[in-house]
């Protein structure tokens, strides 16, 4: 690419969802004002503008939004900034020194030297593929996402008799509106014993439309040769494997999958940024800035959050953040590893290297009931918080004051969990 | 009649145990709950239930626009809801916010548009 001549720009954030859009909207509060939002797609908002359902924006605005109406107040934000964003535009490369290479159909190909770049490009969901499930491959597969963009924003239903696999809130979410545009959903079949999924979910979607959540099942085998025509199930037993004498056949034409999300990192990896192999994000410091310098990421893109309104939280702290970079005052004295022992899967951030209060984000591998979650460095424990309640689909903070942090004399701490005997 | 249901007031998530009368509406024993808040809750899912209905009406000339109720409707309208918004039109120039139907059903809440068409 060096025969092309590069623009150059302060700062360029990849994707204009809720993640993107807040760390704009921080960065030009704090000072920067030539800011460019690259989005692939032809209106800004990302997944939000599908997820047509309630209960966004009760911890940013105080007050219950649908997806659209959460992405619009980003998206007035933006435009009352006059912050630039290209539409309909690929990111195709970035480089470890900042160089991005995107494609759209008006400019061709063209590249851009960024002073920082922010990385909010979201996650993607795990598939089929990923899951091998025996049996046929009919048409009437999707992932709960899909089907999502089908009934709420093309209009297409994608079938009538629907089998769930997978309780994470999008399948729970699928459930509830293809019950209301007419279609049964049979079962929700999930292979842990506990949902993944939010229980005001699990209450609203399944329990007000009597959908079972069938815990400790899924699906062992898809039948039908064009169409779909039912999957059997089976209940798993504890290391999850199939008990063969609970196979069942449930007659339906499709399966939704909603087992999972997974960031979506393929440009990161493109810039050398070092990778978590927990979150499937970036590893960053407090400032959300990667193993590449002047490279931060923030929202689905470093970790799947469960809320739109805690991705775009995450936005504006990156945002603040580049600017302090930009202008020369992030101050980094320090890197300190957070470890963390299996029963905490993974905290956000991975690294701590200033002197201020850092607030964690974690989530636990399992459900664990009256415990204590504690931050050690070596024996002397830093920091302990009780819970009355832990889950694998509930994201958790624990907040390091400053005074804690100046104390650590080593480069490693460790965030740990014990339940009461 | 009896029902349990898992309250979510707050994580904690209770498992609160309901006996109530449905013709006289009055809860005549309840167990499980840890708090005052998720007492009510759970009184008002047995005796009253509302929830926001969120779906999708056509537009005018092709497309489809999200909409709302802007106030929680009965539970048990839902269906009945979705029949009349199934069979309504958008304009095609819909602001976010816009009224599409009012009083739904006669409920008081209006169907809203929750996107710019």
């Amino acid at each position: 690419m060096s025969d092309i001549t590069a623009s150059k720009r302060a700062l360029v954030i990849i994707g204009a969802g809720p993640a993107g859009m807040s760390a704009a909207v921080a960065a030009y509060d704090h000072g920067i004002r030539d800011i460019l939002i690259i989005e692939r797609d032809n209106a800004p908002g990302g997944i939000l503008r599908q997820c047509i359902h309630n209960g966004f924006g009760l911890h940013t605005f105080k007050e219950e939004l649908t997806g659209p109406e959460f992405a619009y107040r980003f998206e007035e934000q933006v435009r009352e900034r006059g912050i630039e964003i290209k539409l309909n535009t690929m990111v195709l490369d970035i480089t470890p020194d900042r160089m991005v290479t995107a494609i759209n159909e008006k400019e061709g190909v063209f590249t851009i030297e960024a002073g920082a770049i922010i990385l909010a490009m979201g996650c993607r969901e795990r598939s089929k593929g990923a899951l091998n499930i025996p049996g046929t491959r009919p048409a009437g597969v999707f992932t709960a996402g899909t089907a999502q963009k089908y009934v709420n924003m093309q209009g297409y239903m994608p079938g009538k008799e629907v089998v769930i696999l997978g309780s994470g809130d999008i399948g729970l979410i699928m459930a509830r509106r293809m019950t209301l545009e007419g279609a049964v959903v049979k079962a929700v079949c999930e292979i842990m014993p506990y949902s993944n999924g939010l229980t005001r979910n699990i209450e609203q979607c399944l329990n007000d439309f009597n959908i079972p959540p069938l815990l400790s099942h899924t699906v062992v085998k898809l039948h039908g040769r064009e169409r779909l025509t039912g999957v059997t199930i089976a209940e798993v037993d504890a290391q999850r494997r199939p008990i063969e004498s609970t196979k069942k056949f449930i007659q339906c034409d499709t399966l939704l999958l909603s087992v999972g999300l997974i960031p979506e990192n393929e440009l990161s990896k493109s810039a050398d940024v070092v990778l978590d192999r927990m979150t499937g994000g970036a590893e960053v410091d407090e400032f959300r800035q990667t193993s590449t310098e002047g490279i931060f990421a923030c929202g689905n893109v470093l970790h799947v959050h469960d809320l739109a309104d805690f991705a775009a939280d995450e936005g504006a702290i990156a945002g603040r953040a580049v600017v302090d970079y930009l202008t020369g005052n992030l101050k980094q004295q320090k890197r300190i590893r957070v470890l963390t022992d299996g029963r905490v899967r993974y905290t956000v951030p991975q690294y701590i290297t200033s002197g201020k209060d850092v607030t964690l984000y974690y989530r636990v591998s399992n459900i664990f009931r009256n415990a204590t979650v504690g931050i050690y460095e070596g024996e002397r424990k830093l920091l302990e918080r009780r819970k009355i309640k832990l889950a694998p689909g509930e994201m958790e903070t624990i907040t390091l004051p400053a005074s804690l942090i100046a104390s650590i004399v080593g480069d490693t701490i460790r965030i740990g969990l014990e339940e009461d005997k | 009649m009896k029902r349990k249901l898992i309250c979510i007031v707050c994580p904690k998530g209770c498992e609160i145990s309901v006996e109530y009368d449905e013709t006289t509406k009055e809860v005549l024993n309840m167990t499980g709950h840890a708090c005052r808040r998720g007492e009510e809750y759970a009184r008002a899912e047995c005796i009253a239930p509302k929830r926001t209905l969120t779906t999708t009406v056509r537009i005018k000339g092709g497309g489809l626009l999200p909409v709302r109720t802007d106030k929680p409707i009965p539970r048990e309208l839902m269906f009945e809801c979705m029949k009349v918004i199934n069979r309504a039109e958008a304009p095609k120039d819909a602001k976010i916010g816009d009224v599409i139907i009012p009083n739904i059903l006669g409920t008081g809440s209006n169907i809203i548009a929750s996107a710019n068409a």
